[in-house]
């Protein structure tokens, strides 16, 4: 993996000039390849410390690729991603700043051989050095607050998807990242519990938990999100707040994204 | 009645029996030994193959394809025979160990790099998101899942090895069939094999129903 150095000095000045006003992410000039095919052109992208930003663009669009990139799940080609200042690159320190970035999956990815407790307490465990005691405390408190504390010694299996989800958003917390990632938290659920997982992901967002989302649900970037953004062909084609966003977008392919949206 | 007094005479089944249980310990003790250093090893074998830097990589490869082409007899004629001329010399119980466990690490890497090869990518990016290492993602996410995979074919194998002692019996070591064979040459009478075979079956095949089961568990678990 090669990711080119291009703007190692500016972002120090920036940071010494105004610290308030320091992105929490940074993500300058991003290209990925698949073999031939190019999935981002050069992304830039600065996210706020509490600010919650919804990405949206039809599928193929390179969304999900760019929040994958943020904390390298994805390895890219050029440009850079900055979490809190510090570049996301392979090495060391990458598992570090992982740590400080949370991600919730499209299919959960939970851990299947344990309970939904010891999902959520295995990151502060093993990770932020919390014993198995105080590890277990700090899950059972999340399983609360994503209310399933219930469940806290089922295994995923027996969970249903809604649920599921819920505890993958537990584990995420639990390492108390700087910032939420959500890769379609919601796109693998039946109809009927994508309202839970919203629901939270709602009261998260009001709590000033900083959160970037991709996702289809068009009625949760309206109510939730400070901005939206709108990708399309591996580019960031607009983005504005909501209200501005669905009522009066400028871009044509935007107009046609939300009309086929809202129309079928 | 000939055929019984050839082949099921009690007498000599009786006169062999101290030699025959005595030779079934070393058995079980070889290949109890062979079995553990092999899991051991292999897993080990199993992550370099899979993880280490280029070259450890390399080297695993070709281990596991030499071990797993060679066959044990020859293997054990040249640890036992071959190796006392550049000065290590083995006792027959330690030649039989040293052999079957280098074989039984090669296939037992490969059963070990299947398993993990079949745990889903999004387990080890969840884990790698958590930001957990490199072995906490091994012992606490994918191992453990690995295990329940490899349980029917790693059990196949210990059943392998078990079988496989009997071979030791070419370097002079007492084991069961060995044992056998003195007693069926002192004894003038073939009944002392009859009674090894015997013992053979009742070794293994509680073994061989386990992967039964332990293959129908796995089939309903992962229906």
């Amino acid at each position: 993996m090669t990711i080119n150095d291009r703007s190692g000095s500016d972002n120090t000045t920036d940071k010494a000039t105004d610290l308030a006003m320091q992105p929490l992410i940074r993500i300058r000039n991003l290209q990925k390849h698949y073999g031939r095919f190019q999935a981002l052109h050069g992304v830039d992208l600065d996210i706020m410390p509490g600010e919650v930003v919804v990405v949206v663009g039809p599928s193929g669009s390179g969304k999900s690729t760019l929040i994958r990139c943020i904390n390298l799940l994805e390895p890219y080609q050029g440009g850079e991603v900055l979490v809190d200042g510090e570049r996301v690159q392979a090495g060391r320190a990458l598992a570090r700043v992982r740590a400080e970035v949370g991600m919730v999956f499209q299919s959960f990815n939970l851990f299947p051989h344990l309970t939904a407790l010891r999902n959520v307490a295995l990151g502060p465990l093993r990770v932020r050095g919390l014993s198995q005691a105080q590890a277990d405390e700090r899950a059972r408190a999340l399983l609360a607050k994503v209310g399933l504390a219930e469940q806290a010694d089922k295994r995923p299996s027996q969970l249903s998807g809604g649920q599921q989800q819920r505890v993958a958003i537990a584990r995420a917390l639990a390492m108390e990242p700087k910032v939420l990632l959500f890769d379609e938290p919601t796109s693998a659920l039946d109809p009927e519990m994508v309202g839970e997982v919203l629901d939270v992901m709602q009261s998260l967002a009001r709590s000033g938990v900083t959160m970037v989302i991709v996702t289809h649900e068009m009625g949760f970037a309206r109510r939730v999100a400070d901005r939206v953004v709108f990708m399309e062909g591996g580019r960031i084609v607009e983005q504005a707040p909501p209200a501005e966003f669905f009522a009066s977008p400028r871009e044509e392919r935007t107009r046609a994204f939300l009309q086929a949206v809202f129309h079928h | 009645m000939e055929l019984i007094d050839t082949f099921f005479n009690l007498g000599v089944l009786r006169a062999a029996l101290p030699m025959l249980v005595q030779g079934l310990g070393i058995t079980v003790l070889l290949g109890a030994v062979s079995i553990v250093a092999g899991l051991v090893s292999g897993l080990l074998l199993a992550l370099l193959r899979l993880y280490g830097p280029a070259w450890a990589r390399a080297l695993a490869r070709v281990y596991i394809d030499v071990f797993r082409s060679i066959p044990l007899l020859v293997l054990l004629v040249l640890v036992y025979y071959a190796l006392p001329f550049v000065g290590i010399r083995l006792s027959s119980f330690a030649s039989a160990a040293t052999a079957l466990t280098l074989v039984s690490c090669a296939y037992t890497a490969e059963i070990f790099r299947a398993g993990i090869e079949a745990i889903p990518k999004g387990q080890f990016e969840a884990a790698e998101a958590i930001g957990l290492g490199f072995v906490s993602t091994m012992r606490d996410v994918v191992l453990p899942q690995a295990f329940r995979i490899v349980t029917p074919p790693l059990t196949s194998n210990c059943i392998n090895v078990l079988k496989d002692t009997a071979l030791a019996s070419v370097v002079a070591m007492p084991d069961l069939l060995k044992q056998a064979t003195q007693a069926q040459a002192l004894a003038a009478n073939p009944t002392p094999l009859i009674g090894a075979a015997v013992l053979y079956l009742l070794l293994l095949m509680p073994l061989v129903r386990l992967v039964g089961y332990f293959e129908a568990r796995h089939r309903a678990a992962t229906q």
